[in-house]
């Protein structure tokens, strides 16, 4: 790859829209400069195999991303850019941390009194003329919200992007009721008509570029398959989508937060689409996971400080919408899914991860998912919180999830709710290994690893004899499919001694030397 | 059993044990200077929107007058000024896809982040605040609060069928991070800064 060919951070002015005072702007999930992939074209490196519940190869997809220096190089960059603004954002208020600490203990309490909330929410929302439906799993939902269509005859459904109707996998389930499902958020709507999966839970084709969104585009609307200009391409968006809004039976969004004492269901979003998807249709719904419960409105003045700052580094969304009654002559319905909620909640060691927001910065800040993109992951959620969710939706599929990480614990320092995310994965690793759903190979590593690790003689022995773990353990070992650091990168050289052998030498030997000199002259005087 | 008698059941086995009390929420120093007005309008401006203070004497909607005269269809839910669409005779919110401006008044504004609220009593459509090309609000500076957390003191929130803050128009960098106003929603949201009026006030009462 040239330098020509390599993605460019594009140098103002950029084509990002500008403020009233002329300057570029860089709210919502806008880049402070926009990535430009330059051509040639790049072909967009696809997610994970899926094959039933067989183990998902995130190594293997990985390396195909990996294998794509366009996409990769500029997925980090646009990534690793939000991280940056993150911290700008977060650093501008003094009361950060104990927002963080806040929050924490909000989402503690209410979970640790799930039930009751719960049921506040449910007598509040049913007090304010809404129908409340309870969803044991995905299935169940994707049932009840088809029912509710039934029953209005309804045609065609436009939603704003919802993780939870992504994990019921609401959008496969729909293709063959006849009814018609359309994503309103841009980016979840390039995923739509790419028949792909949202690879990032706030910008869900952050990993493609504006070339592969124009071949979308050209084979699914008809727009000139030579013009990638992102203007060009979000205003025909814009142009094909609204008269599917105008147009549309009925009205579906996710939920950030849910208010137990009023029975509000809060949306957060950029583009407006949960307003339009609520406030256009006659028949509004909304999917909530029980996890987002808060008891009060006025905690939302914590977390709303917290989530958009965490994942763009904007004060606020453009759009905080709190949906509570029915307009006059509608209908809305509020269906509480658990899918699995209920259990976790009741693992000792990953409970906390129902704390989650789902604000995306453990992903932007991951290192592994930077360079490996969303759909390596071959789950719904990705990223290191991913790594610690999926497994508890199905164990063997997910088994190999928690080892594509470094460890290095950033996701834990930039979660606005305080999740231990590194420490979990850590634990997952502990549980997948002991129900034996990691593979044999790697169960030998780590048993070998952990014999030797455990006994500090052992692996002093073994570091002497090779100067390096790294020389201890057989290529084939460092180098394998398992080991997805391996992958693309040699490892480093080890130093010539270790700390250790180097200490004993000039520290304590020094300080022994010291006792003996002065023995010596005690024994002189 | 139902799926909610299972959920219920199965928190009820599994909640976390101890005693986890829920905190109270201390009143934050305000980010922003004493300029309420000044910190708003910066604010709203870094998130996309526009804002113009009114001249008293003068054409109150002056900085939008271009807009106003080329527009075919002007939506008006304020008494400052006649539209030429009646919100009151819309029979569905689709019907409002050809309106070009829409005017309406702020609840309050928020300078920590340039926010506006609207309710469904500001609005009287809802869907105006999205279908329409461009989003007139009315502010009245004295209805500026200082953050967020203000304004989820406000009792607006749990009494409105649906509350919505604004800042700055609809808004994506899908795109590769490029962004672009007017996603789905309006392309540009303009605050003039204009004090409510004896009408306005009762105006308001008779529709809240």
């Amino acid at each position: 790859m040239s330098i020509e060919d390599q993605p460019r951070l594009s140098e103002p002015p950029a084509e990002s829209a500008r403020g009233q005072d002329g300057r570029p702007l860089q709210h919502a999930e806008a880049a402070t400069k926009p990535v430009a992939v330059k051509a040639p074209r790049e072909a967009q490196p696809r997610g994970a195999k899926i094959r039933g519940d067989r183990p998902i190869d995130q190594a293997e997809a990985a390396e195909r991303f990996l294998a794509a220096p366009l996409h990769q190089a500029a997925h980090d960059a646009r990534l690793w850019d939000l991280r940056t603004k993150r911290d700008t954002a977060a650093f501008g208020i003094p009361e950060w941390e104990e927002l963080r600490e806040l929050a924490s203990a909000i989402k503690t309490h209410t979970l640790s009194r799930l039930d009751h909330y719960l049921e506040q929410f449910e007598a509040a929302a049913k007090a304010n003329g809404v129908h409340v439906h309870w969803a044991a799993d995905g299935a169940d939902h994707n049932r009840i919200v088809h029912g509710i269509l039934k029953d209005h005859g309804a045609r065609s459904l436009i939603k704003s992007k919802s993780m939870l109707t992504e994990e019921c996998g609401f959008r496969h389930y729909m293709a063959t009721t006849g009814i018609e499902v359309i994503e309103t958020d841009l980016g979840e709507r390039i995923q739509q008509l790419d028949d792909e999966e949202p690879s990032h839970v706030v910008v869900p084709a952050v990993h493609k570029t504006r070339f592969d969104v124009a071949e979308v585009f050209a084979r699914t609307m008809g727009t000139d398959p030579e013009n990638d200009d992102a203007k060009y391409l979000a205003e025909s968006q814009r142009m094909h989508t609204r008269p599917l809004i105008l147009e549309a039976d009925a009205g579906l969004t996710g939920c950030n937060f849910a208010i137990a004492e009023t029975g509000t269901v809060v949306t957060c979003t950029n583009e407006g689409n949960a307003d339009l998807s609520g406030n256009v249709p006659k028949l509004q719904i909304h999917s909530i996971g029980i996890e987002k419960l808060i008891p009060r409105i006025e905690h939302l003045g914590v977390f709303l400080r917290l989530l958009s700052r965490s994942a763009l580094g904007s004060p606020i969304t453009q759009y905080t919408s709190h949906f509570r009654a029915p307009r006059k002559g509608t209908e809305m319905h509020m269906v509480l899914v658990d899918n699995g909620r209920s259990e976790r909640l009741g693992m000792e060691e990953f409970w906390t991860s129902l704390k989650c927001i789902r604000c995306g910065a453990c992903m932007n800040t991951c290192p592994v998912y930077r360079r490996s993109g969303g759909l390596s992951y071959g789950a719904t959620y990705s990223g290191p919180i991913g790594l610690i969710i999926d497994p508890t939706f199905n164990k063997r599929k997910y088994s190999t999830l928690p080892f594509s990480s470094t460890m290095n614990g950033s996701c834990t320092n930039v979660c606005p709710v305080k999740i231990n995310i590194h420490e979990q994965i850590f634990a997952w690793r502990k549980v997948l290994a002991e129900e034996h759903q990691i593979p044999l190979l790697k169960q030998g590593m780590m048993k070998a690893a952990g014999q030797v690790l455990s006994r500090p003689a052992a692996y002093r022995a073994a570091i002497g004899a090779a100067d390096s773990a790294l020389k201890v353990l057989p290529r084939f070992a460092v180098y394998n499919p398992l080991n997805t650091w391996g992958k693309a990168r040699e490892m480093p050289d080890s130093p010539g001694r270790s700390f250790h052998s180097w200490y004993k030498q000039n520290r304590m030997g020094k300080k022994a030397g010291a006792k003996t000199s002065a023995a010596k002259k005690d024994g002189a005087s | 059993m139902s799926a909610r008698e299972t959920t219920l059941a199965t928190i009820r086995r599994n909640r976390p044990a101890g005693d986890h009390p829920l905190p109270e929420i201390p009143a934050f120093a305000p980010l922003v200077g004493d300029d309420l007005v000044a910190e708003f309008g910066e604010r709203l401006q870094r998130m996309g929107g526009r804002v113009a203070e009114v001249v008293p004497g003068q054409d109150p909607f002056a900085a939008v007058r271009e807009r106003l005269d080329g527009a075919a269809v002007i939506a008006s839910a304020v008494p400052e000024i006649a539209g030429n669409r009646d919100l009151a005779q819309v029979a569905l919110p689709a019907d409002l896809a050809d309106v070009d401006v829409a005017i309406v008044r702020a609840v309050f504004g928020v300078a920590e982040t340039g926010s506006v609220l609207f309710t469904q009593a500001e609005l009287q459509v809802n869907a105006v605040a999205y279908l329409a090309q461009h989003l007139v609000v009315l502010l009245d500076p004295a209805d500026i609060l200082v953050n967020i957390q203000a304004a989820y003191r406000r009792p607006d929130f749990a009494r409105a069928d649906y509350a919505v803050l604004h800042t700055g128009p609809s808004a994506t960098a899908d795109i590769e991070g490029v962004l672009i106003h007017g996603a789905q929603g309006v392309r540009s949201l303009t605050v003039l800064l204009l004090p409510r009026t004896e009408e306005g006030v009762g105006e308001r009462s008779a529709t809240s």
